[in-house]
Order: structure tokens, then C-alpha cells, then sequence
């Protein structure tokens, strides 16, 4: 709001010089906000029928010239309701009461801004309202719920972790999917730099309360400006300016704890000690079918002989199985104390010529799961000054430290989720040593490799640590030249310099999840300097009152360098030393160095006539380096109209409606995430062999490699009726995405298994809606809601007829990217227990056949699930009553599919290791006649653990995302404090969910294998947070 | 003044965009584009230990493949009690046709033979000095990826007519774009048999008699008795052995002094290493260590009716240890430890099977040979009279336990699996369905 303000504020300065000064009187007063009597700063004071306007000041106060026939004023300010008063004295008081509809909002778009009235392509802006009394610490949670058509999803439940965000579903199958982001002008570094093999976020270091407003560009003529890069959309994220007037200091802090949302059941001691001697049982039945035993005499002898063996051994050598002396809880183990706390310090202010705003903040974030820990300080300062009264220099400046303690990704056995595959009979502490089991074997002296079942996540505590530190400066300097009436040149430099180091050291303790026996550790360094810069004119002018026109035209440069390093040891002389400089054995050294750049020429021309029929026209000519020699520069056209009826002649009787718009656009957009050597043939250096250097051929050519292509329209209706209480806006839209970035399979026998190409469409198509109302409003009361509401349906209708995937997620013709395509499993066979499933092989009259087999080979793949919800929602209600605020948001996804990957392990009938089970594999068949979808538990004979529909369920939720529960302290009290604005909160996050999920939580994407085909996977992902603050904020 | 310094700005924004197009050339630093990467001698020379670093892949030398052969052919000798997927598949004989193991190994044998490919293809550039010994390296590779292959994804050579059943396909040329041609059909299992014998043929008349650790005359001539052996040719296969003993013995090449000698827990290959992938802390995978030792995952356990099997002297228990109340096979309990493929002691295993049923003494008696074996892991040798093939058999069966040979000895010699038939289709591998895919030219095998 304050930008919006200042921005109008400059605006009008610069239009107040052109303004002939009139006769007669003057009027001055006071412009306020009615409901808390702050002035109003950059209002439009207009004589009604007469050409006299002024503005107001910093304190609220104008002053306005008037010719006598004047007789009222119309005061107008973006936000809030037009106030028409008549003159009555030379000295007024006028009140202005908030708008919920802020059509006169000011968006900002690429290279620009535009009043909302007057945008003909889709944006979905989160600002002020959404981000100021409701602080998080994430950019997901910021946004997540809050803007229809955005899928914003965070993998698990680590801090600093991966996130996934769909801008009206996903557009490619193996380029890149995310967004494109642009921090005040910058495209930002997006690179995952992880090296534990789970992605880490490339936004987790930005200060949301730096934030003033993040836009969503969304549709092809919105987005088309930045060309090959904008196929998934754009997000342009605007930090806070200073603003003329008092200069002013808010301190923020809230602290608090976090809890996993949810908990998963297994199996006890004893029931774990009668199920895999059920197992054992059924065990020996196969081994007499498989003729390995001639009796089941033998067979059981053996069987159970060797479950009892094991259960000894995972007792700690003793035979308290035999009673369940011992049940551990491991999942319990996982999870730890998790505070959080943030500290927000800010300054901000102005004279005419030069405005500043500077902050600082401090986050201190342990996680729910064991060793898992984020601090980050943040620092920025964007200052503005006006050189001459043609130029105007700025720059905005940020830098930003973290440190996140990482723990290992989801399907090593070090991450702590994977305890619960440990038995319930093992102890925490092993009774031969004292010590954690699994950390020592008295008989050999080193850990102990089978005891317990597998490594015990416990003994990287203290001694496994992973660091990440990432060091970043972001920002851009700015000028502005008024070269002629109507006429501006703008010059920005941006940098985004990211360093990143990440350390580890693996304790000789661990050696049983390392394989190595005296401690190893690795070192890497990355860094990453992106610098672009944006040349551009803009001009605009207004013809006969008739015509308003602004173009804006110019070029973009682009360049990412990136460098890495990395250094592996092992062998140390004992864990006190944890640097490499004491490895012995230096196992590995790289060091590598990549680029890319971009060149673009951009055009965009809006064309408004009467204030009521609006064109818009943009095209981009973009060049990269990453594309192949025979199609190096690509052209992205877009055109959008819009048509305000509410401004026709013939709606003047229709006083309900306010305002009423009619838009469509149509444009292109490109996708360029691929590699950035991905169109050569290549050898690599990286063919080593005995500690000789060798080369090898590792990628395929295809010169004629290009950009993919997304063709896009929407048709939109925005309005608000009943005085704008109610605003609604709906679009209907559909992308059709060509020359998909594959990477095609091919014979292996070629000697590739892929090769990138330019084949395949695939289609988005959806609606989108948002209402916003104001359903009550008194002088003490007042509530808001908010609805947002976005339906896609995506297809792949052409992949050259192949099926792409190595998980059970693929990419398929003729269905959602990503879709399960697996066996459909139908339980267990009541004569033996067999795990069966569907035939589902077409049969001679086109149906499938529906009988079953146990045959797992013999039934054909179908479509078992989609990890794509049906549609996406939030809801937000907003209550204030004098000084206390309520914000209640509720978030949902519906109808996507989870996939247990971790299933097979842990769900698995006992069948696969002696991995604790879930509490319903209890369920298992038992003896004929029995009808369970749990098939027989049969230990080692993996029975009905292969991929299947058994793994799959509803992954649907609604969540009260988030509650914030303010109260502002009355003016009458903190004056006495000498301070401004005292606000005192209590924030919830994910309070609570429903769902019919099982698992730990259905928001989830194994961060090990996320990727635009493996969504909605499961895999001893960490569940994610629940946060509960309580926190202060302050003005002074 | 506001004119001029509007002049310099627009000036400088032109030729700033002017110098960017330039920008747009960016080249890789890690990788270098094919058409540079075969200029001279030495890059070939690279390129071709390049090859030998694919053939030591996850799922194919560094011995995963072998290890999936062994569980296929298990009973009761062993227990498994892994967590992957692929193996339990192996395990149970039952290989889904994703096994992804499978079509690793497929993928990392056909990259390899492009490897080799690439490296023939650019012999003309390599030094007349070196080109032998290259080229010889070169069809080592492709002469024992193909036979590996074919043992692997095709019927066995005795079971059926080996010129009629569907072998693996035969690629000889590099592949330089991939199009209609990059379908191929499969050639017999006698057609790919014939290109591995005359890849190792020509291998063993140009490798010279020492090579470090890389293929050498002894290597090219004992993977030829291996192959003569797997299809009955025991003239050929006893010559073959003989001629790898005679080059291994003047290279300094013999068993070691003990058994345990052979398996150590250190960096390098033994003095009896016919040829062995080689393992570094920073390259190469060694998989029976992962599966097999107590260290690594250590998913197989050994169980008493294998060591029943062997008289209780033999030094050879001695490998077996115990360790939380399981046996483990202690052949591979070196994390960086080198891949064994071919080691002495088969040689002699080799030659004297062949003597035996041949009746012939080439190079030694069977007896001399067996004894060999016999003495090193302090066991009485056998009397002439006593010697029998059922005898030389378990010899070679107990020597070589664990090595990934049990599979291929068991179609050979026409033992059945328990209930599952030597010749059973469960025991040859599908064709990878990916393969299938994308190739319509090829067929699936029996049983898939």
C-alpha cells in the first residue's frame, strides 16, 4: 500500500507541473482513513467540472485552487472509495473509507506497472493485505492458498527444503516446470545446488516482510514479455520503498514451536513378534512349493529357526522378544523440540528527493526432525534520489546469510524418518554396551553391521553433521531519465550473487550407513554469479483526452556463471577431527564450471480509448545459448483486449454494478529450462577407471534442439457489484504446449538411452475464479472474505508414443502428466493368500478383462491414480472488531493421489525385510477363505510388494492453513508509550487437516526423486509443520 | 548537459547490446564436443579407458550382474534377505520385465560396445605403436560384453539350436545419430557366440603379454576358454586355457599362496587376476562387496548346507565368517576392493575339465591341475584313480563359490534349480520392456 501510494504520489508531482494555475480561492484541509484516522497520503483532490487537482502531502494535508463556479470535490485515492463532498469553508476535513475491491490498485507487470482497472492479461497479486499482519517465514507460505490457479506445494517437512509451485498445471514433461522469478527487475538464480540429493529452495532466502507485493503473471499475454522463459508463468516479487514523510522504525518478533502434523502407527513388540513368525510360517509353505524343502516339517524347523535367529539378534543378543520386555517407539525417536523465533528490525522514510528503506532480520528454526536446524540473517537497504529534477537514481540491495543444518534425503537410511523400520523389540540402548545400539559390537570393536535391522538414524546424531551455508546479494541499481514529456529512459544493473558452501562429516559410528570405517566427509563450494541488465524507453501520452497510449520497448542481458568444487576424504585420525585436512585418503576432487546467457529485445504497446476499450500488444526476441545451432533466436507474440462495459452509456441506469470488464488474450511463450549444453553431442572427461584418466561418450546430439512452445488464450470477466461489496473475477483458459523438450527414449542398444528432442503437446486447460467481499462493514465491525478457486486439467496428447517415467509415476499420451500407471491390485487370493491383481488386458470386444492373477508379469498397466488434484482452493476470512483482527485461512487440494513408495517396505505383509509394519498389515490373509486386501505374510517372498494400486490412496485435504489472531493496541495507550502502532498476535500454521490419508501428511513429493513426472510420492518423507507464534510487532 | 549525457547512455546501451550476441557462444568446460574428442593417438587412447570404466558400470563388471546370477541360480546354500526389489526377483525367479537391474545391464553393456565402437573407429588416428594394443583392448571389451550378454538375455548355447534361438543384436559400427537403422533385430545366439570368439581371437593376436591392469594376452585367451567351455567345445576350451596359463605363468602370474590371498583386503589386483575391474575410493563399484559382505548390505547369508558341502579341512571354510548369528561369505570384504572376473584358478579348472572329458593332458593331467587347486587350501590331492569328472566338478563349484559363475554352470551341466529347470525361462533375463518400446524389431524372450 505504502508503494502504491508513493508511486501515485510521484506521479502526480510529475503531472502537478503541467497544471495551470487558476483565479479564485484555495481550499486546504485534510485528507484520513476512516477507520483509524491516518492520513491519506497522495489522495487526488479534483474540482468537480473544473480542471483544478491537487494531492495530498505527507500529513494528510492539500491544498487545492478553485474557480468560483467549483462547488464540490472529489476526493479519490487507489483502495478506497471515491468520497464526493461539498465545499463548505476553506479549511475541510474528508474521510475515506477502505475499498475491498482495489481495482484501482496498482499492479506491477513486467518492466512496468499497471492499474488494475486497466489489465487485460491474468495476474494474481498477493500484497499488503495478504502479507503485512500475517508474518511467515517462507515465500510458500506466503502465497500458498492465497492466488487461484497456483499449486503450491512443499515436498516434506524439512527446513529450507524443496517446493514445488504450478502455475495453471505444468507445461513441460522433462524441461522445467517452476516459475520464472523476478525479485525488482532481476530474474533469480534457481539453480539446485544440493548435494545430499533432496532439493533445496532457492527463495528460502528472501526476508518475506521485505516483501510489498508478489505478482503472478499467469496468462501468455502477461507473461509473454519474458519470452522463451515465461511458459510456466512469472512471479515478480517487489520489495518495500520509503515513503515521503515521517521517518518511522518497526520492530517485529514472535517465537514459538512446531509440531508434525501428523503421525503414522506400526506395529509393537509383540504384535511385531507374532507377525513375523506368521511370516516365517508362510514362508516355509513356499519353500516346499518351490521344492527347496520335500516336507513343511523341515521347512517350518528352518523357517522359524531362522526368524528366532533374528529376532535374538535385533533383541541385542537376548531373548526379551520372548516377552516384549522391550517396545520401542522409534517414530517418537525422530521428531524433536522444534522453536522457532524471528526478529524484524526496519527503517524507512523519506524527504522529496530521496526516500530509504532499510531492515534487518534475524530467523532461528529448529525443525521437527531430529538435527534439523535453519538461521538466516537478512539485511537490505533500497534508497531512491532524485539527482535532477529529469533523473532519479535508486538501487535495491539485499544480502542475505543462512545456515541450514541438513539431514539426509528420504531414502537414505541416515534420514531420521527412516526409523521406523527399526523393530519395536530392539532397545534404545543397547544393554551389552550402554550404548545407542548399533553402536558398538563388542566382539569386533567397530559398529555393528545387522544389528539393528538397519542403520539406527540415532547414531548420526552428534555424530553426522551436513551444512549448508549460502551467502547471497541481490539486487539492482537504477536510473531514471525523463528525456521529454511523456518520454523515459530507464537503465537497471541486477546481480544476484549466490555463494554456497556445504559441509560434511560422517563420524566413524556411522560407518554402517557410510560403509566407511573411519569417518568421511565431503566439502563444496559453489558459486553462482548472475548478472542481467534491462535498457529500456517508455513513453505515454494521452490524444485528445481520447487516447491513451504507452509503449515500452527495449533489451534485457542475461548471464549466469556458474563454479563449483567439491572435496571428499575419508579415513581420519578420530571424529575430533572433522576437516579434510586430516582425511588420509583424499577420495575424490572435482571442479566445474557452466553458463548461460540470454539476449532479448522487447516491445509492448497499451492502447486505451476512452476509458473503455483496451489493446495491448508485447513480443519478445529472445536468444540463448543453450539452444542448438540451427535455432538459436525464437519470437514470443502476445495480444490482449479488454472491454470496460461498466463505462458504456447504456449500463448508467444499472447502478449495482460498479465496474464490469470483458478481457481476452492470446500470446506465446517459450520453455528454455533445459541443460545448458543439452543440444551437443558431447564426450565427458569423467570416464576414469583404476586412477586412470579416461573419456566417454555421454550425450547424443541434436542440433536442431529449440524452445519449447506454449500457446495460450484466456477469457476473463472481472466485476464489482453492490457498491463493491462484492468483486468476483473468473477466467477460463487453456495452454497448449508443442515441441516438448523430451528426452526420448532410444534403443539402448545405440549406446544411449536417451536423446533430447523436440517432440510432443500437451494441454492445460482450466478456470479460475476469485471473489472477494465485504459482508459486513459497520463502524466497529468488519468482515472480509476471499475465495479463490482454480480447476486444470492437463493432457499429454502426444509424446511420440512413448511412456516416460522410472518410477511408477509417467508421462503418458492421453493422460495427466505424471499419472500412477501401474498394476490395479485386487487383494489377497482367498484359496492361498497370493497377492492378485487385475488382468486389465483388453479384450476381443474392447473390455478389459477383469479376472485375476497372481502373475504380477501377466497384468497389464492402467491408470490407477493421478498425483494432479482435480482443483485448488483457499478460502480467507478476515474479522476485525475495533482493534482485534482474525484471519482465518483455510487451504485444499482435491482429487490427487498419493503413492506410498515406502509401501513396499513398510506396508509390505512382512514380506519384504524385517521392517516394522503399519498396524494394517495386521490385516494379512490368514487362512483359506479369508478375503483381505493384505495378502499372506510371507517373509522374503515379497508378496504383492511390487508396484501396484495397493500403494495408492486419496491424497485430497483441507487445512486450516493458517490463523492469526491480532489485537492493536489502542491509539490512547501507546501514545502514552510514544509509540505509533503496537499490534500483539497469535499465529497458528496448518492447524489442522482433513484428509483420508494415511500416511504422515498428504502435501508430500519424496525429495529424492521429485520431478515434473515423480509427484505426489511418499517415501519416510517428513511430515510438515506445525507452527504455533506468538509474536509483538511495534512502530515507533 | 542533459542532452549529452542522454547521448553517452544511448551509446553505450548500443554497443553494449552489440558485444552481448557474441555472448550467446558458450561452451562447455567438463565435456567436449564429439567432433574434438577423437582428434589424436592419446584421445582415443582415453576414450578406450573410458570403455573399461562403462564396462565396470553399477549393473554390469563391477559384478551386479553376477551376483543377480547367483540368486537366480540359489536354493537353500544361501539365505537373501535384501531390500531390493530386483534381486528378490532374482531370488524367487521370478524377473519382472522392469527389473530396472536388467535393463541396467542391458544399457551399460550396449554403452559400452558404442565405447568400443567409437575407439575402433578412430583407430586410424591412433599411433602406429599403440594401434595393436589398442584394438585388441577394444575387442577384449566388446568380444566378452557380447558373450556376457548373450549368457544373459538368450537361451543357453545347449539348450535348443543355438543357430535358430534369438541371441542378442550385434552393433559393430559407432552410432553417430540415432535413426531407423538404430533398430536392430537380434542375431542368433551362434552369431553372437562367433563375433565374441572372433573379438577375443583377434584380441589374444594383438594385446601384448603384459598390460597392467588392463586386458592382456592371458585375459583375451582365458575369456575364450570360458566361452569354448559354455558351449562344449572342450578341444578349443582346453587349448584356449592352456594358452592364458602358459601367458599368465611368464608374466609372473599364478594362484596366490593361499586362498585368502586371493580375496584381500587392499588396493590392486592379486598375482591372480587374469583380469579384474578395478575399484578406487573415488571410481568404480565393487557389488558383491555390497551384497554380499557383512560390511556392505550384506543381504546374502551363507547357510549350512554350503558348508556341507566341503571336507572339513579345506581352508577355503576359512573365507566364511560369522557375524550376528549369520554366515557371511568373506571373498569380498573390501569396500575399494577390485572386481574378480577371471582368476587363475579357473584356468586350471577350465583346462583340466576339458582334459578330463576329452581324455587329453594339453598343458598338464587333469590330476596335476586339480591338485593344484586342491593343495593350496590344504586338502589331500587326489589319486589318478580317484579322479573323477563329478569330482573335478564340485572343485570347481566350491573354488569358484560366490563368483557369479553358478548360473551358467548350472545350464551348462544341465542342473536343475530345485524345481526350476536348467533350461526354464524364468532363468534367462527378458528383454528390457524399454527396449521393447522403442524398437519394434526386437522379440521378447519365452516366459515374459
Amino acid at each position: 500500500m505504502h508503494m502504491r501510494k508513493s508511486i501515485f504520489f510521484l506521479m502526480y508531482l510529475l503531472f502537478a507541473f503541467n497544471i495551470a494555475y487558476g483565479q479564485s480561492r484555495e481550499i486546504t484541509g485534510k485528507v484520513t482513513d476512516a477507520k483509524d484516522g491516518s492520513p491519506v497520503i497522495g489522495a487526488t483532490i479534483r474540482a468537480k467540472g473544473g480542471k483544478a487537482v491537487a494531492v495530498s502531502l505527507a500529513d494528510g494535508s492539500f491544498s487545492i485552487k478553485v474557480d468560483a463556479k467549483t462547488v464540490d470535490l472529489i476526493i479519490s485515492f487507489i483502495g478506497y472509495n471515491d468520497q464526493e463532498v461539498v465545499i463548505s469553508g476553506n479549511v475541510m476535513s474528508v474521510t475515506l473509507t477502505q475499498n475491498a475491491q482495489s481495482l484501482n490498485e496498482v499492479v506491477v507487470v513486467g518492466y512496468g506497472t499497471k492499474i488494475k482497472r486497466d489489465v487485460t492479461g491474468s495476474i494474481a497479486k498477493v500484497g499488503a493485505k495478504e502479507l503485512t499482519n500475517t508474518p511467515v517465514t517462507s515465500f510458500e507460505s506466503a502465497i500458498q492458498g492465497r492466488a487461484s490457479g497456483v499449486l503450491v506445494q512443499q515436498q516434506n517437512g524439512k527446513l529450507g527444503q524443496g517446493i514445488n509451485i504450478r502455475i495453471r498445471g505444468a507445461s513441460s514433461v522433462s524441461a522445467g516446470n517452476e516459475p520464472l522469478y523476478v525479485v525488482d527487475g532481476v530474474p533469480v538464480i534457481t539453480n539446485d545446488l544440493s548435494s545430499n540429493g533432496a532439493q533445496t529452495s532457492p527463495l528460502a532466502d528472501l526476508n518475506i516482510n521485505d516483501i510489498e507485493s508478489i505478482e503472478i503473471l499467469k496468462d501468455a499475454s502477461a507473461a509473454a514479455i519474458y519470452g522463451s522463459r515465461a511458459s510456466n508463468g512469472v512471479v515478480l516479487i517487489s520489495t518495500k520503498k520509503g515513503k515521503n514523510g515521517t521517518s518511522k522504525i518497526d520492530v517485529g518478533y514472535f517465537t514459538g514451536f512446531q509440531k508434525p502434523t501428523g503421525k503414522r502407527e506400526f506395529l509393537d513388540a509383540k504384535q511385531y513378534v507374532d507377525y513375523f513368525t506368521r511370516a516365517a510360517k508362510g514362508a516355509a509353505t513356499q519353500d516346499v512349493l518351490l521344492g527347496y524343502y520335500d516336507n513343511i516339517e523341515d521347512a517350518l524347523t528352518d523357517e522359524l529357526d531362522y526368524v528366532e535367529s533374528r529376532f535374538t539378534r535385533y533383541s541385542a543378543g537376548n531373548e526379551d522378544w520372548r516377552n516384549a520386555k522391550v517396545n520401542t517407539n522409534w517414530q517418537d525417536e525422530a521428531f524433536q523440540n522444534a522453536p522457532i523465533s524471528q526478529y524484524d528490525l526496519n527503517f524507512s522514510g523519506g524527504t522529496e528527493k530521496t526516500k530509504f528503506y532499510a531492515s534487518g532480520q534475524y530467523l532461528d528454526q529448529n525443525g521437527i526432525i531430529i538435527r534439523n536446524n535453519y538461521k538466516r540473517y537478512n539485511g537490505r537497504l533500497n534508497l531512491d534520489h532524485k539527482v535532477k529534477d529529469w533523473l532519479s537514481v535508486g538501487m535495491n540491495m539485499s544480502f542475505a546469510r543462512s545456515q541450514n543444518n541438513r539431514i539426509s534425503n528420504d531414502n537414505a537410511f541416515s534420514t531420521p524418518l527412516q526409523i521406523v523400520a527399526l523393530s519395536p523389540i530392539t532397545p534404545l540402548i543397547d544393554p551389552r554396551t550402554g550404548l545407542t545400539s548399533g553402536a558398538l559390537d563388542l566382539n569386533t570393536g567397530v559398529p555393528n553391521t545387522n544389528f539393528p535391522v538397519y542403520y539406527n538414524p540415532l547414531l548420526s546424531v552428534g555424530n553426522q553433521t551436513y551444512t549448508t551455508i549460502v551467502n547471497r546479494t541481490l539486487g539492482n541499481v537504477y536510473a531514471n531519465a525523463n528525456l521529454a514529456k511523456g518520454l523515459i529512459f530507464r537503465s537497471e544493473f541486477g546481480v544476484d550473487q549466490l555463494n554456497q558452501t556445504e559441509e560434511a562429516y560422517y563420524g566413524s559410528v556411522t560407518a554402517r550407513n557410510t560403509g566407511v570405517p573411519n569417518g568421511s566427509g565431503f566439502y563444496s563450494s559453489d558459486q553462482l554469479l548472475n548478472i542481467n541488465t534491462n535498457n529500456f524507453l517508455q513513453y505515454s501520452a494521452i490524444f485528445n483526452d481520447l487516447h491513451n497510449l504507452d509503449i515500452i520497448g527495449g533489451t534485457s542481458f542475461q548471464k549466469q556463471t556458474n563454479s563449483s568444487s567439491l572435496a571428499e576424504g575419508e579415513e581420519f585420525p578420530s571424529d575430533a577431527y572433522k576437516k579434510l585436512a586430516s582425511a588420509a585418503s583424499k577420495t575424490d576432487a572435482t571442479s566445474s564450471s557452466t553458463e548461460y546467457s540470454f539476449l532479448s529485445y522487447f516491445l509492448r504497446a497499451n492502447y486505451k480509448f476512452n476509458n473503455k476499450y483496451l489493446l495491448a500488444l508485447s513480443g519478445r526476441y529472445d536468444g540463448s545459448s543453450r539452444f542448438g545451432a540451427n535455432n538459436r533466436y525464437g519470437f514470443f507474440p502476445a495480444a490482449s483486449v479488454g472491454w470496460i462495459i461498466s463505462e458504456e452509456s447504456f449500463m448508467e441506469n444499472m447502478k449495482w454494478i460498479n465496474f464490469l470488464k470483458l478481457k481476452a488474450s492470446y500470446g506465446l511463450t517459450g520453455n528454455a529450462e533445459i541443460a545448458n549444453f543439452a543440444a551437443r553431442g558431447l564426450y565427458s572427461g569423467d570416464g576414469a577407471y583404476g586412477s586412470q584418466a579416461g573419456q566417454r561418450p555421454t550425450q547424443i546430439a541434436n542440433p536442431d534442439l529449440k524452445w519449447e512452445t506454449t500457446k495460450g488464450y484466456d477469457f476473463g470477466i472481472e466485476a464489482s457489484i453492490f457498491n463493491n461489496r462484492l468483486g468476483f473475477e473468473v477466467d477460463y483458459y487453456e495452454r497448449n504446449t508443442r515441441d516438448l523438450l523430451l528426452d526420448v527414449e532410444v534403443p539402448g542398444t545405440s549406446g544411449f538411452a536417451t536423446q533430447l528432442k523436440n517432440i510432443g503437446n500437451l494441454k492445460n486447460k482450466g478456470i479460475e475464479f476469485t471473489i472477494n467481499s465485504t459482508n459486513i462493514q459497520t463502524k466497529n465491525f468488519r468482515w472480509t472474505t476471499s475465495l479463490n478457486f482454480g480447476a486444470n486439467k492437463n493432457r499429454i496428447t502426444n509424446l511420440g508414443g512413448q511412456v516416460l517415467g522410472t518410477d511408477v509415476n509417467k508421462a503418458k499420451e492421453g493422460a495427466s502428466l505424471g499419472i500412477f500407471f501401474t498394476k490395479e491390485f485386487a487383494g489377497a487370493d482367498p484359496a492361498n493368500g497370493d497377492a492378485i491383481y487385475f488382468l486389465n488386458t483388453p479384450k476381443a470386444d474392447g473390455t478389459l478383462d477383469r479376472t485375476t492373477t497372481n502373475d504380477y508379469n501377466a497384468a497389464a498397466d492402467v491408470i490407477v491414480g493421478n498425483p494432479n488434484p482435480d482443483f485448488i482452493y483457499g478460502f480467507g476470512n478476515t474479522f476485525t472488531y475495533k482493534g482485534i483482527d482474525l484471519d482465518v485461512l483455510l487451504q485444499g487440494i482435491q482429487g490427487n493421489d498419493v503413492y506410498n513408495g515406502g509401501g513396499q517396505y513398510m506396508s509390505a505383509s512382512g514380506s519384504n525385510g524385517f521392517d516394522n509394519q503399519t498396524i494394517d498389515q495386521l490385516a494379512a490373509w490368514d487362512k483359506p477363505g479369508d478375503i483381505t486386501m493384505v495378502p499372506e505374510a510371507r517373509l522374503f517372498y515379497g508378496n504383492g510388494v511390487n508396484p501396484s494400486s495397493r500403494y495408492i490412496s486419496d491424497g485430497s485435504y483441507l487445512r486450516v492453513k493458517a490463523v492469526t489472531l491480532g489485537y492493536n493496541l489502542p491509539a490512547s495507550f501507546t501514545k502514552k508509550l510514544k509509540i505509533e502502532r503496537a499490534r500483539i498476535y497469535a499465529r497458528a500454521q496448518n492447524l489442522f487437516t482433513i484428509t483420508k490419508y494415511k500416511g504422515w501428511d498428504p502435501e508430500v513429493n519424496a525429495d529424492f526423486q521429485a520431478s515434473n513426472i515423480n509427484q505426489g510420492q511418499d517415501f519416510y518423507s517428513a511430515p510438515q509443520l506445525k507452527t504455533i507464534v506468538f509474536g509483538i510487532s511495534l512502530s515507533l | 548537459m542533459k542532452k549529452r549525457f542522454i547521448n553517452i547512455l544511448m551509446l553505450g546501451v548500443t554497443l553494449f547490446t552489440a558485444s552481448c550476441d557474441k555472448q550467446l557462444d558458450t561452451t562447455p568446460t567438463q565435456s567436449l564436443d564429439e567432433k574434438d574428442a577423437l582428434k589424436t593417438s592419446k584421445d582415443v587412447e582415453v576414450a578406450l579407458v573410458g570403455a573399461y570404466a562403462d564396462l565396470g558400470s553399477n549393473d554390469f563388471y563391477s559384478g551386479r550382474i553376477f551376483v543377480c546370477q547367483d540368486l537366480l541360480a540359489s536354493t537353500t546354500e544361501i539365505s537373501w534377505s535384501g531390500t531390493y526389489e530386483q534381486m528378490t526377483q532374482m531370488r524367487n525367479k521370478a524377473i519382472l520385465v522392469d527389473n530396472s537391474f536388467v535393463s541396467g545391464a542391458w544399457l551399460d553393456a550396449y554403452r559400452t560396445i558404442n565405447d568400443v565402437n567409437k575407439v575402433l573407429g578412430a583407430l586410424s588416428v591412433v599411433n602406429d605403436d599403440k594401434k595393436d594394443k589398442v584394438e585388441g583392448e577394444a575387442k577384449f571389451i566388446r568380444g566378452t560384453t557380447y558373450f556376457d550378454l548373450v549368457r544373459a538375455f538368450a537361451k543357453a548355447w545347449n539348450d535348443g539350436d543355438p543357430a535358430s534361438n534369438a541371441g542378442v543384436p550385434l552393433v559393430l559400427t559407432p552410432t553417430v545419430d540415432i535413426n531407423a537403422g538404430s533398430q536392430v533385430a537380434r542375431n542368433t545366439v551362434a552369431e553372437v557366440y562367433a563375433q565374441a570368439i572372433s573379438d577375443l581371437t583377434e584380441a589374444e593376436a594383438k594385446l601384448p603379454d603384459e598390460n597392467g591392469f588392463f586386458a592382456d594376452k592371458a585375459a583375451a585367451a582365458g575369456m575364450l576358454a570360458r566361452i569354448y567351455l559354455q558351449k562344449l567345445d572342450y578341444a578349443n576350451a582346453a587349448n584356449a586355457a592352456n594358452r592364458a596359463i602358459d601367458y599368465a605363468l611368464a608374466i609372473g602370474k599364478d594362484l596366490t599362496p593361499s586362498y585368502a590371498d586371493a580375496f584381500p583386503t587392499s588396493d590392486g589386483n592379486t598375482s591372480e587376476d587374469i583380469f579384474a575391474t578395478q575399484v578406487t575410493a573415488s571410481s568404480g563399484y565393487n557389488a558383491y562387496q555390497d551384497f554380499y559382505s557383512a560390511d556392505g548390505r550384506g543381504d546374502i547369508q551363507i547357510n549350512d548346507e554350503q558348508i556341507a558341502l566341503y571336507e572339513p579341512n579345506d581352508d577355503r571354510l576359512n573365507i566364511f565368517y560369522e557375524s550376528g548369528g549369520s554366515k557371511y561369505c568373506g571373498k569380498f570384504d573390501y569396500l575399494y576392493g577390485n572386481v574378480h572376473i577371471l582368476r587363475m584358478a579357473e584356468l586350471y579348472l577350465v583346462r583340466a575339465e576339458a582334459n578330463f572329458r576329452l581324455g587329453t593332458a594339453t598343458g598338464a593331467e587333469p590330476l596335476d591341475d586339480i591338485n593344484k587347486i586342491r593343495e593350496r587350501v590344504n586338502l589331500e590331492p587326489y589319486a589318478s584313480e580317484d579322479l573323477t569328472l563329478d569330482k573335478i566338478l564340485l572343485e570347481r563349484k566350491l573354488e569358484l563359490a560366490f563368483e557369479g559363475g553358478g548360473l551358467n554352470d548350472a545350464k551348462r551341466l544341465q542342473i536343475n534349480i530345485a524345481l526350476t529347470s536348467w533350461n526354464a525361462p524364468q532363468l534367462v533375463y527378458p528383454i528390457p520392456i524399454r527396449e521393447l518400446r522403442v524398437n519394434p524389431k526386437l522379440t521378447q524372450n519365452d516366459g515374459y
